[in-house]
């Protein structure tokens, strides 16, 4: 293990905020991906199912 | 083992396989991306010149391998759409694109957030960093061009097209740092070279590498299905799909 403590986990050294911010932006990044398709699958089946209705 | 491949390549029979794959590659993706941090975060040592900063390694490397990646494997399929005039390839290029666009992104500001602290600045207009980020203009490019087309086979033809003439940037990416004197440094590993760093440090970013393959393959599968509803939205198959005829 790397670190003495929780607190100098989160300092990273120093860097924390570059650390952080690329490590957050990357998962928000994928996150809001995976949440956009699923609105957009639930959408497409919706519409799809209004159409075959006629 | 005889497959007949024509079978998956129309849609109504990949469409329900694409939908049992996601599952598995979204458990790998999470099991790789714990791993990989895991070890970049906790047994990967601090780095004797850069100290924790290097951190962001693991997530801008394979950020930026997947940004290439991606676009070869979205030109390969624009391509086969483009030779064989099959519908699922030109789909699967299509389905690619904001995936990629996003890895160009997230490559392209982990990059300035590591530059500012071991360069001093957030952004140079070097080869690597103009070449990765007319990457992203491709992306935008190949994604705007394709949706501003009604017609569809003439939207992935033009796409295809762009596509197709923007690998050439490809290479000078990767290459940029050897051509050219660059503030960027050079490839950590390469092709026929032992890699420059701690074992740790490169298992941690290969698993990481890994995470983002299988997260690209499930998020693109998501993304195929999608577009297969939205273009076929009329067609017999559709009607019949379990979750639309209920």
């Amino acid at each position: 293990m790397q670190w003495a403590s929780w607190a100098a986990f989160f300092n990273m050294g120093g860097y924390a905020f570059y650390v952080w911010f690329s490590f957050g932006l990357t998962a928000l990044c994928l996150i809001w991906e995976v949440l956009a398709l699923r609105k957009r699958s639930a959408q497409a089946l919706r519409l799809s199912r209004l159409l075959a209705q006629g | 083992m005889n497959i007949n491949w024509f079978k998956y390549s129309s849609p109504q029979t990949f469409y329900p396989l694409a939908g049992r794959m996601i599952p598995w590659f979204a458990w790998l993706a999470t099991a790789f991306a714990i791993a990989g941090l895991y070890i970049g975060f906790a047994i990967a040592p601090t780095d004797f010149q850069q100290g924790e900063a290097y951190r962001i390694i693991f997530v801008h490397v394979p950020a930026a391998w997947m940004s290439m990646v991606i676009y070869i494997v979205m030109a390969g399929w624009a391509a086969l759409g483009l030779a064989l005039n099959a519908r699922l390839s030109a789909m699967m290029a299509q389905a690619l694109a904001p995936t990629g666009a996003i890895f160009t992104f997230i490559a392209l500001v982990t990059g300035s957030l590591w530059g500012k602290p071991m360069w001093g600045t957030w952004w140079v207009w070097d080869a690597r960093l103009t070449s990765e980020l007319i990457l992203l203009f491709l992306y935008l490019g190949f994604i705007a061009l394709q949706s501003s087309i009604d017609d569809v086979r003439r939207a992935d033809r033009a796409g295809a097209l762009l596509a197709l003439v923007g690998v050439v940037n490809v290479p000078i990416i990767y290459f940029s740092v050897k051509w050219w004197n660059t503030l960027h440094q050079g490839s950590t590993i390469s092709m026929g070279a032992a890699p420059k760093m701690v074992a740790t440090m490169l298992i941690g970013m290969l698993l990481m590498a890994l995470a983002f393959w299988m997260y690209t393959i499930a998020v693109a599968l998501m993304r195929v299905r999608c577009i297969m509803l939205e273009r076929e939205r009329s067609s017999e198959w559709v009607k019949q799909l379990s979750g639309v005829n209920s």
